[in-house]
């Protein structure tokens, strides 16, 4: 057994826990790539409305997503205090915005919930399960449903 | 890559590549009437190469075949067999099964076996081995040697190699000791590797009270059975600079050719392997004494040979260059960066730090041409492979076909020539199968027999174009627009320009061969190169003339990183034109701006009412305007739709952006073909002229939505 599957099995995975529109949310750890300061991006057109544009990062063009608009919230806004979580999936950067990132913590798998049966479509989509941390809710954000599938479309 | 074995295994296919291309050239030259025995031997040494590098790894089909192909170069070499028409013929396709027989070895495919195998029948019936009148004349004598080393190589072949005697003297320092060796452990890792005999010399041995405690005084004769010496070393690895060691192998002869490679070294082993070491020594210089050089065609001369060609070359890695231009690509932008600072910072003209900054910019753009030159490449290669296709196409329409090729030598970037090939292959048949009439009907219109498609390529303002022509009977306008009709590509009302109809061949669907020919049936039709040369950031366009032939025009940026682009601004936001669309710029006088209806602003440029297109409403970045007396107008041109005014607020700069792929990590946006970064570290978007015309006109029907899509921008989202 390596070492990486040893830290594993004894603390289970590590998520980053974050505050959007007032709700607790959590990434896999492996997703995140970088956490950064807010910036004004740049306004993309015929976009949806989460996307609130480019960003800059160290010469890629990255699409920056409001994770509350996404989710059918009122939209983050923007402002020099929001964070942009920078995440990696199907080999895609992206950033999301985020109010605030709260903690790391490490979870076992046993901890993680099925998302309870609200009937909001919505939410049982983008959120794939929930966990139960120090008497908050921490919604685990399914991103792959999350960011719009562009590859596809593309082809 | 972390396995050595590997990386040597893939410069041998990349050498493969070139050998082949090499193979094809020097056929394809002799198919042109070139008598040059230089030709001939240049194939046979390429051909040679390979087998000898697929020997080395294994590749038996390969080497087999290569074997035989070798074999049949050599009776042309040798002139017992004269290069006739049906003999360079099969040396093409056998050319071709080589290649395929490479792809099969490199990606583990299926090899095409049967192909081979009918090939080599061929090869075999057409060989004159045999039949050859057995002369004094020393060009006979040529083979003989050669066979020998071709046998040699195929010997050689890791599997079948052979345990080698070899001789070891080691003597331990006493450092050795000191340090922990140990020489029963050394003798017990040899013993582990083959059948071995030790004797311990105890000469040295000093008498008992004479002796050092710590001294060693053995030393040991040792003979072990190996494949190579390189287990050996290995045992003694730890020892090296403590101890006397040398390793020979018993029989010296082939000791030198077998034991000394050693699996880490380069890629030049392959060929080295196969030589003979003293007639590299002898003959350093193939040119001065081309007879030796002729007689053994070893590995190692052909080596030398290619040397003697391309001293001045390196190989490198495309992806590296790839680094080093997305590098420079960082550069320019820092460069921007830093001008926009000191514009801002308000340093006057003539102080240091101003002159320093126009040198610094002018070395940027040296770096940046000398960098991009390095992917650059002539076009020969793809032009060369045409002249083939222009011949299985004539003999497959029975049409009498010259081709005439003008500027070969003009460079483009590598991956663009890649990717042109598919494309222009198609297009060079299509002008065969569809562009030129048949000899008799040439002959009625007055024309020569033979039809003459000519292929050129040439630099025209930071862009290459491309032009394949036709002296055939031009495009069958009342054809083509009732065939579009009829497929329902346009309705049947559409008054359409001869320009816009011979655009429907662009349009996917659209073929005008009644029936599905051999050559142009495969599935792919115009519209696929259309698409092909948009992704490369090129255009396509055509020109006919009734009864006089039809040219196809590509053109394409000279590089797939950098785009010279028109820094507009648009309310706050700046946004790039491609310079390449733009035909002018013009600030009109607001009595020449006219609403056609409601809204719908034209304005009115030498006579010219040309529709405006708002760019910010397009975008969606602000309300529509009222009022474009303020605005300035960026003239684009579509290959169709004719001229478009985009109205922007300001113009701001002319300058080199990189090019930012959109498509990476989002996904394709309507009317924006990539993104750059300004100097200011922004990001500003490159629109897609082309697309924004399209949408503009509001034509959005079936006819332009197909023959219209967007794939422009594919090419620079590719890019980055």
């Amino acid at each position: 057994m390596d070492f990486e599957e040893r830290a594993k099995n004894a603390v289970g995975r590590e998520f980053v826990a974050f505050v959007s529109a007032g709700q607790d949310y959590c990434v896999d750890i492996a997703v995140v790539r970088e956490i950064r300061g807010w910036a004004q991006p740049t306004p993309m057109p015929h976009s949806p409305e989460y996307v609130q544009g480019l960003f800059n990062l160290r010469g890629s063009v990255i699409p920056i997503v409001d994770l509350a608009a996404r989710l059918g919230l009122p939209p983050t806004g923007s402002s020099d205090r929001h964070v942009v979580i920078v995440v990696k999936i199907r080999d895609q950067l992206w950033g999301i915005v985020v109010d605030a990132v709260s903690d790391i913590l490490s979870v076992s798998d046993a901890a993680l919930q099925k998302t309870p049966d609200v009937g909001s479509a919505k939410t049982s989509a983008f959120v794939s399960s929930v966990i139960s941390h120090e008497d908050r809710m921490l919604r685990m954000i399914d991103l792959e449903v999350l960011l719009p599938v562009t590859r596809e479309v593309a082809a | 890559m972390s396995d050595p074995m590997d990386e040597i295994r893939q410069t041998f296919f990349i050498e493969c590549r070139e050998l082949l291309e090499a193979t094809e050239s020097g056929l394809l030259e002799l198919q042109g009437g070139s008598d040059d025995p230089e030709t001939v031997n240049a194939v046979f040494r390429a051909v040679h190469s390979i087998k000898g590098g697929a020997g080395a790894f294994g590749f038996d089909a390969l080497v087999h075949f290569a074997h035989e192909f070798e074999s049949l170069l050599d009776d042309l070499r040798s002139r017992r067999l004269e290069p006739s028409r049906p003999l360079i013929d099969l040396m093409l396709r056998a050319a071709d099964v080589l290649s395929e027989l490479v792809s099969a070895a490199e990606y583990g495919t299926e090899a095409p076996e049967e192909m081979a195998q009918q090939l080599v029948g061929e090869i075999r019936a057409n060989s004159a081995s045999g039949e050859a009148p057995v002369d004094a004349n020393e060009d006979d004598f040529a083979p003989v040697p050669m066979d020998f080393g071709f046998d040699f190589g195929m010997d050689m072949a890791p599997p079948e190699r052979k345990a080698q005697v070899f001789q070891i003297y080691f003597q331990p320092k006493a450092t050795m000791l000191a340090n922990g060796g140990e020489p029963a452990i050394v003798l017990r890792e040899l013993a582990a590797i083959g059948p071995l005999t030790v004797s311990a010399s105890l000469n040295a041995l000093p008498e008992l009270e004479k002796m050092e405690p710590s001294g060693a005084y053995i030393s040991w004769e040792i003979q072990v059975e190996a494949e190579d010496d390189k287990a050996i070393r290995e045992a003694f690895e730890f020892f090296e600079g403590d101890c006397e060691l040398s390793i020979q192998q018993l029989e010296a002869e082939q000791g030198e050719a077998l034991g000394l490679p050693s699996l880490g070294g380069p890629e030049v082993d392959a060929a080295a392997e196969l030589s003979v070491p003293a007639e590299i020594e002898a003959h350093p210089d193939a040119g001065s004494t081309p007879a030796v050089a002729e007689k053994v065609p070893t590995g190692g001369t052909a080596k030398v040979a290619a040397n003697n060609n391309s001293n001045s070359t390196i190989r490198v890695d495309l992806d590296r260059v790839d680094r080093l231009i997305n590098l420079v690509g960082e550069l320019v932008v820092n460069q921007a960066m830093l001008s926009q600072s000191v514009l801002d910072s308000d340093v006057r003209v003539e102080t240091s730090v101003s002159k320093g900054l126009d040198e610094f910019k002018q070395l940027v753009r040296e770096v940046q041409d000398s960098v991009l030159a390095i992917r650059a490449q002539p076009v020969r290669s793809l032009f060369q492979r045409m002249t083939r296709v222009v011949r299985e196409a004539s003999s497959a329409t029975g049409k009498d076909v010259r081709l005439e090729i003008e500027g070969e030598m003009t460079e483009i970037d590598k991956t663009v020539i890649e990717q042109l090939s598919d494309p222009l292959t198609h297009m060079v048949r299509n002008a065969v199968d569809h562009g030129l009439e048949k000899n008799d009907a040439r002959l009625e219109a007055g024309k020569s027999a033979q039809g003459t498609i000519s292929l050129s390529a040439a630099h025209r303002s930071g862009r290459v174009v491309i032009e394949v022509a036709d002296d055939g009977g031009g495009i069958n306008r009342d054809r083509v627009r009732a065939i579009a009709v009829e497929k329902g590509l346009i309705p049947e009302e559409a008054v359409l320009t001869p320009g816009e109809i011979d655009n429907i061949l662009f349009l996917p669907g659209f073929s005008t061969a009644s029936k599905v020919s051999d050559l142009s049936g495969r599935g792919v039709g115009m519209d696929v190169v259309k698409r092909s040369i948009q992704a490369l950031g090129g255009k396509i366009s055509i020109r006919s003339v009734p009864g006089k032939g039809t040219t196809f025009s590509i053109s394409l940026p000279l590089t797939l990183a950098l785009l010279d682009g028109m820094l507009v601004q648009v309310s706050s936001h700046t946004l790039v034109v491609p310079l390449t669309s733009i035909s002018e710029t013009i600030k009109p006088h607001p009595e020449n701006i006219h609403m056609l209806a409601a809204d719908g602003p034209v304005v009115l440029v030498r006579g010219e009412f040309i529709p405006v297109i708002d760019i910010g409403a397009a975008l969606g970045l602000r309300e529509p305007l009222e009022c474009f007396d303020s605005q300035v107008f960026v003239l684009v041109e579509h290959e169709t739709l004719g001229l478009r005014a985009f109205a922007v607020d300001n113009i701001l700069d002319q300058r080199q952006v990189v090019i930012k792929s959109l498509e990476q990590n989002y996904q394709r946006v309507d009317g924006i073909a990539a993104a750059t970064i300004l100097g200011d570290g922004k990001i500003a978007l490159i629109l897609d002229p082309e697309m924004l015309s399209i949408k503009a006109a509001g034509r959005d029907d079936a006819f332009w939505s197909l023959s219209n899509k967007p794939e422009m921008a594919d090419g620079l989202r590719r890019a980055s």
